[in-house]
Order: structure tokens, then sequence, then C-alpha cells
């Protein structure tokens, strides 16, 4: 191909993506990994590193799974909406400080608030790469069995709390 | 009345610029000089009729004329006058009409430096301008119009974002502003150069100083917006990769290469279609970074006034200009040809090797910023992309292109000897590694990133000395000072700005090596230590704003005993929108800037507060205005003025052979 060509064939591209991205929601929810075993592991946890969080210690209760980190926007647009969820104590909701640096993290939830009884560290991205994890936040929805449920991609909102996880966390609860 | 003057002199404008963009590029093809001799008048008369909508807007704001749907959307009546001023940039249609003036101000600019330039090569600048200009004016008359009244008006307005009521609101976007639509004149300059089919070292010395005026108006915007969210938003970053940052550092990076390959194609002929394409693409990013801030495609911070509804005429007015201007390039540039042949070892060489890092650096901030819009329209999730990413992949870009910063100025052109290099280079080499390393632990601390940073910035500098030592024995003159003088300004202007980036290393290196922070809950009276400095909390007292209140809080700081300031933060509570902002303190100086913000009020008149000490933070920006200073005086190099005065081509290189020998 002609090499001139080849800074207009980039454009187009570019262009044919912002005209789809034109038509999308930045905050729309795709799902994948639905109905699958959440992933094992057994990671040190953020307070106490001599303790470690893993989802067989889990089994048998409903809980979220929500992926964070200091340097993340969006996980600053929906701490507020985990601060309340968790205060509401309808669904515990356990954080996993992904590729992180501790102290910054410690900071982190020392000026905008814990929502988590546990926090996991997932310092070099393994976790998130099991659970599929492209960015943070995400929020997974994990039953009894230890199933995932539902997933979040991006911030929570509390509509999205309201209308989908609330009524799924009840759902399986009573099961 | 007013508005629908403003209203009526866009409307005028529009038909000025269709005019101004068809007739004179007509004209230059068929050689008619009457329709070429139309593009001076018309672009003066589309600035004064920018100007006049401008000022009718600003007149809007200033007599708090809410009956204008934008006035009343985006001021207040206890709004003060400098920011109901600001406001005319506050939000989308105000933005565009400053971008829109920016753009005839700049054209009206070329109309009164362009004398030397051939009468057809005016004529398709201006037209090429003239035609961007016809896009921005039809979005604001279609989409966005800024005079668009609201019948029964409002009785108060909603008033400005508090996030942007603040002075660097009133200087921060027309300084940005003018950086982004400058490129706009590098860009007629190339797309005029391809359409007359004569790229050759005239144009690229025409276009060199209007391509670092943009670039220094940049450099001081970029730095400036940092600036503002390292006080503003109470966190103490100043650099945050998002979606917005990351839009007008794309062009800067872009620019930048332009100004070295332009320099290439200024002096040796070559590079011209690189340069070229340099030229179209940092006018590209600027108007992507319009879309992406305009459209609402990406989610940032920086969201203040975006609708998805206007992303689709940006985006087909994108793919007009750029998909156009690239369709031209891939038709013309084939038949430039290739400028001299050089070997890898010269300092052709090393540009070329510097503007692929750049270019690289340029694109992988692209694809970063793009990445989640990708995954998103591929169906494959959203994500966000942050600093781990752009740190990790941006410094190992940058190092070598410092490296061979140092080494270029130095190299000849065409072929340089490598161990000749070498030898001039190897003390500087030397004392930058041995600094390098052992600077640290004098400071207390060393980690490999300190150690190279402090590389980079010492490495700069030494290379800056051996390159103007070796100058300085090459010019004629009896005496050190005439020989300084002999050193021609534009020389002196890239000293000056390669220092300006040694010196926003040491800052973002001894920031990232040495700040400390410090989250704590403070009772009246309660001391807290930092940085080896005290902080000691005195309460806080109610303030009230010309359109806030305010709780203040004092804090005494002393360093040894010895008093050093006392800084007041606030915390600002805006009535009309009920927001809450963070005023936080700031004592700066030269090796250390103390911060303190407040967070939260708790019982007992406690409060959480966050304290800062940030070592050298100010040589970040300090070193981006060396930068643009560096440019400045560049262009006020004598053969410019020179230019002008004689009102002919810029005078040729040839004619001072004695300043020009390591040129």
């Amino acid at each position: 191909m002609n090499r001139f060509l080849l800074p207009l064939s980039i454009f187009v591209v570019v262009v044919g993506f912002l005209g789809i991205g034109l038509t999308l929601n930045p905050r729309e929810i795709p799902s994948p990994l639905i109905g699958k075993a959440a992933p094992e592991f057994s990671q040190p946890q953020l307070y106490d590193q001599e303790k470690t969080l893993s989802p067989a210690d889990l089994k048998g209760k409903v809980w979220l799974l929500n992926f964070w980190a200091s340097w993340c926007s969006g996980c600053k647009t929906e701490h507020p909406v985990l601060m309340e969820l968790a205060e509401s104590g309808q669904v515990p909701i356990y954080g996993m400080d992904y590729k992180d640096q501790r102290d910054e993290a410690l900071a982190w939830l020392q000026r905008w608030g814990n929502p988590y009884p546990v926090v996991g560290v997932d310092e070099a991205g393994r976790v998130g790469i099991n659970y599929g994890v492209y960015g943070v936040p995400e929020t997974y929805v994990i039953d009894k069995q230890g199933v995932i449920r539902y997933k979040q991609i991006g911030p929570l909102d509390p509509d999205t709390v309201a209308k989908k996880i609330l009524p799924l966390v009840q759902q399986l609860e009573s099961q | 009345m007013i508005p629908e003057i403003g209203h009526f002199a866009l409307i005028l404008a529009l038909c000025v610029a269709i005019v101004q963009g068809s007739l004179p590029i007509y004209g230059a093809a068929v050689g008619n000089s009457a329709l070429m001799a139309v593009a001076k008048p018309a672009a003066r008369a589309q600035f004064l009729l920018v100007l006049i909508a401008f000022c009718s807007l600003g007149y809007a704001f200033a007599e708090k004329d809410f009956s204008v749907l934008y006035v009343a959307a985006t001021s207040n009546s206890q709004l003060p006058l400098h920011y109901r001023l600001a406001a005319i940039w506050g939000a989308h249609e105000g933005s565009l009409l400053l971008w829109t003036f920016i753009l005839t101000l700049w054209m009206f600019a070329v109309t009164l430096f362009s004398k030397h330039l051939p009468e057809t090569m005016r004529s398709r600048i201006l037209g090429v301008m003239g035609l961007v200009s016809v896009g921005f004016l039809l979005f604001m008359l279609t989409v966005s119009n800024p005079f668009e009244r609201l019948i029964p008006a409002a009785p108060d307005g909603r008033d400005l974002n508090p996030l942007l009521q603040d002075p660097g609101m009133v200087i921060h976007p027309p300084m940005l502003y003018m950086g982004y639509v400058g490129f706009s004149v590098a860009f007629a300059f190339a797309i005029a150069a391809l359409l007359g089919g004569n790229l050759d070292a005239a144009w690229a010395r025409w276009s060199r100083p209007w391509t670092t005026v943009a670039w220094c108006f940049l450099t001081v915007g970029i730095a400036m917006g940092s600036g503002w969210a390292y006080y503003e938003l109470g966190w103490g970053g100043w650099w945050f990769w998002d979606p917005v940052e990351n839009a007008s550092f794309m062009p800067w990076l872009a620019g930048t290469a332009l100004i070295h390959s332009l320099a290439v194609t200024d002096k040796r002929g070559g590079f011209k279609v690189w340069t070229v394409l340099l030229a179209i693409m940092a006018f590209s990013l600027s108007l992507l970074g319009t879309f992406l801030v305009r459209s609402g495609v990406l989610t940032s911070v920086h969201a203040f006034a975006t609708d998805p509804k206007r992303g689709l005429f940006i985006l087909m007015f994108l793919a007009v200009v750029i998909g156009g201007s690239l369709a031209l390039y891939a038709w013309r540039a084939p038949r430039v040809g290739l400028g001299g042949s050089f070997s890898m070892v010269s300092r052709e060489g090393m540009l070329l090797a510097n503007n692929v890092l750049l270019i690289a650096a340029m694109g992988s901030v692209l694809l970063g910023t793009l990445y989640p819009l990708f995954l998103d329209a591929l169906d494959l999730g959203k994500i966000s992309v942050g600093p781990p990413y752009f740190d990790s992949v941006f410094a190992p870009l940058m190092a070598p292109a410092i490296f061979l910063m140092g080494v270029g100025p130095l190299a000849q052109w065409k072929k340089a000897d490598l161990p000749d290099l070498a030898r001039r280079l190897k003390w500087a080499l030397g004392v930058s590694v041995v600094t390098a390393l052992v600077l640290p632990f004098v400071m207390g601390k060393w980690t490999p990133l300190l150690s190279l940073g402090l590389l980079l910035a010492i490495w700069i500098v030494t290379t800056a000395v051996v390159t103007l030592r070796e100058r300085l024995a090459h010019v004629t003159g009896d005496n050190f000072s005439d020989r300084m003088g002999a050193v021609s300004r534009s020389y002196w202007g890239m000293l000056l700005a390669h220092v300006g980036v040694a010196v926003f290393i040491v800052g973002v290196t001894m920031v990232k090596g040495f700040e400390t922070e410090s989250d704590v809950r403070m009772n009246v009276g309660e001391t807290a230590t930092i940085g080896g400095y005290t902080f000691r909390f005195d309460g806080t007292q109610d303030v009230v704003g010309p359109n806030y209140t305010a709780a203040r809080g004092t804090f005494h700081v002393s360093r040894d005993g010895r008093d050093t300031t006392i800084l007041y933060p606030e915390k600002r509570r805006y009535p009309v929108q009920n927001q809450v902002m963070t005023e936080a303190a700031i004592d700066p100086g030269l090796l250390r800037d103390l911060y303190v913000s407040l967070g939260e009020p708790l019982e007992d008149g406690a409060w959480s507060v966050r304290l800062y000490h940030k070592p050298f933070v100010d040589w970040i920006w300090g070193g981006c205005l060396i930068m643009a200073l560096g440019g400045a005086l560049a262009i006020s190099d004598r053969r410019y003025r020179l230019a002008r005065r004689k009102q002919e081509p810029a005078v040729a290189p040839s004619t001072r052979p004695a300043r020009r020998k390591v040129a």
C-alpha cells in the first residue's frame, strides 16, 4: 500500500470508532463471566497483612467484590454509593485494592471512608486477570455457592444499586 | 438588542468566511489576482465581526442580561464582574465563540505579518483558515448559539460552576486556545504549500515563527491548567492523565516535534513530507481535543459542558477537515521528493529519532485516551486507563529522547563522527552520572528513578554548557561579551528551552521522590509536623465572600521554633449551586511548597486536615515557563525582525557565513 495513505487510513479507523462512540453511553453495562464460579484466590489483607482474603471463607453468604484503586477517578465517583450501601447493612462489600500502593490506598480510605469489612490487596493484578477486570472500578455479585451472578463494569450508581443489585441480592439470599 | 447584534455579526461572519474560504483559493489556482486580493480584507472583516459578537456576549454578561439563555445558565447576579466575563468561556457555546474569535485573531495577525509572502501563498493560507472558520461558525449558528434568548427571562442565573470561579479561569482557557488554534496557522501554511506544490525551505522558514508562538502559548496554557488543578482541587496533584489534559498534551507533543522538524526543513531542506504531516497532525489533534471535550464520548473530571448531540457535528467537521487534508497529503506528498541524504549519526538523524520518540509518546497517550472508547465500541467492556499505564509508557519513551536532546545540538549536519562526539561529551556524561548517583545519597534517599531523573536533568544542563562553549569558540568577537552577543537569539532560545526541560524534570523527580503528606484530625491548638515544618491549627472563623460563605482555618507554620508563615485554607459553600469547594492555602517557595487544605469539620471545632510538603514542585511550572521563554527568545531573533523590516523573503542563511559554521 502507498505509505502516504497510511495516515488517512489510521484516521478513518479512528473516526469510525469515534462515530460508534457517539452512539454509546459511556456508563452502560455489559455482562461477561455471569453464571461461572468465582475464581479462587488468597490475597493478603490491606490492614492486616498477616491475614488473607479468600472467596472460600465467604461460602454460604451473598457478597459483593469491588475492585478499586486510589488512582482511579471512577472509584471516587462510586464511593459515596458504596458507603451508603455498606451503612444499610444489606450486603457486605469486600474490596480488592487493584494495582495500587499500600500507603496511598490507606490514605484514600481514611480520606473518603471505608465501606469494606475486609480489603484484599492485588498489587500485581493477578486476581484482576482471573476475574477479567478491564479496569477499575468493577463490582461482582457472588452468591452462596460462590457463583458470579452479576458484574458491574464502571462505577455503581444509586439507580443500579436500587434496581439491580439489591433485588438480586434479596433473591439470592432467599435461595 | 445587543445580543441580536452579536448574533447577526456571527451570521455576517459566516458569509464572509465562505467568501474567504473559496474565492482566494480558486484565484490562486487560476492565477486571478483580483480574486486573491479578497483574502486580506475578508479576513480583517471577519475578525471585526467576530470581535463584535464576542463583545456583545461580554456585554450581556456584564449587564446580567438573564434573557440570554447562555448568560442565565453560566452566571449569577452575585458573581463578581471578572468572573462574569470569564464565564463567556465557562461552558460549551461561549468556548466555541472564544475558539472562533482566537482563530480570527490569528488570521488578522497573518494579514499583518505576511507582506513578504507571495500573494498566492497568502491567499491560500487565509483561504484555508477561512474554511476552518466556516465550520466553527456553522456549528455555533446551527446547534450551539450563545445568543439564544430565554423568554421570559430568568429572574437570576444558575451561576458559574464554583470550581471555575478562580483567577485561573480568567487566563488559562484563552492561553490554551491561543496555542490550540495557533497551530491552525502552521496547518494552513502546510495545506497552502501542498496545494501550491512548493514545499521548499522558504515555506518552512515562514511557518517557523508562527509555530513557535503557538507552541509557547500552548506550553504556558497547559502549565497554568496544571497549576490551577494543583491548588484548586485540594489534592496537591499536578497532572492526572485525565482525557482532557491528554487532549491538550497531544498537540503539544506533536507541536514540539513540528518545531524541530521545521528546523531541519528550514536549514537543510530535509524532512519536508514529514514536516507537512506533523503540521497537519498538530492541528488535527487540537480539533480532536475539542471533539473529545465537547462531545462527551469520554468521561472526564472536566465534563462541565458535554452534549453528545453536538458530537455528530464536530465529528463530521473533523472528518472533513482532517480527512480532507490527509487525502490531500496522500495525493500531493509523493511528488515532493526527499531532501538531502544524511547518515543516521548526524544532527538530522538525531532530530528524526527525537521526532519519532515524541510521536510515539503522542501515540501512546492517544491510545491510552481512546482505549476505553475502542473497547466500548467493540463491546468488550468499560475501563478506566489511569496513571499506571501512562507513567510506565511515557517515561521510557522520554528518557532516550532527552538523552538525544543533549547530543543533537553538538552533532554536525549530514554526518557526524561518533568517536568525536563521545570525546566532546565525555566530561558532561561523567559529571552527570557521578552527580546523579551521589546527590540522592546526600539528600538522604536513593531510588533508581530519583537517580535517573537527576541524571537526565543534569545531562541537559551539562551538554548545554558544552554546546555553548563550543559555540562561543566558533563565533567572532574580540571579547567574551561580544561573543555572547554574536550567538543568535534563536540559539539562546533553543538552549533556554532545553534547560527549561531540565528544570521541569528536577521538579517532577524531586516531588515524586521526596514529597510527604499527612491526613490528620486536628483539634484547635494541636500541632502536626511534616517535612520538618510544624503546623499549629488555631481554629476556624466564618467569613463571607461576594457569593459564598466560608470557614477559614488559621495555621501557624514554624520550623525549628521560628515562624515560617501563616496559612488560611478555606472551605467554601456556594449557595446558588449548593456546592462546597475546598480552597487550599499554599506557601510557595523555590525549594518547597507548604500546602494545607481543610477536609471535613468534626466535633468540637476539630477538622480533618490534609498537609503536604512538596519539595521543588514549583520547578514543574517554572520549567514550562522557561521553555516558553526560550521559544519567545527564538522568535525575537534578528532574522525575523530583518525579514519584516525589509519586507522581503527572510535573509538567506548564506549571507552570514561566519555565524553559521556550526549551525
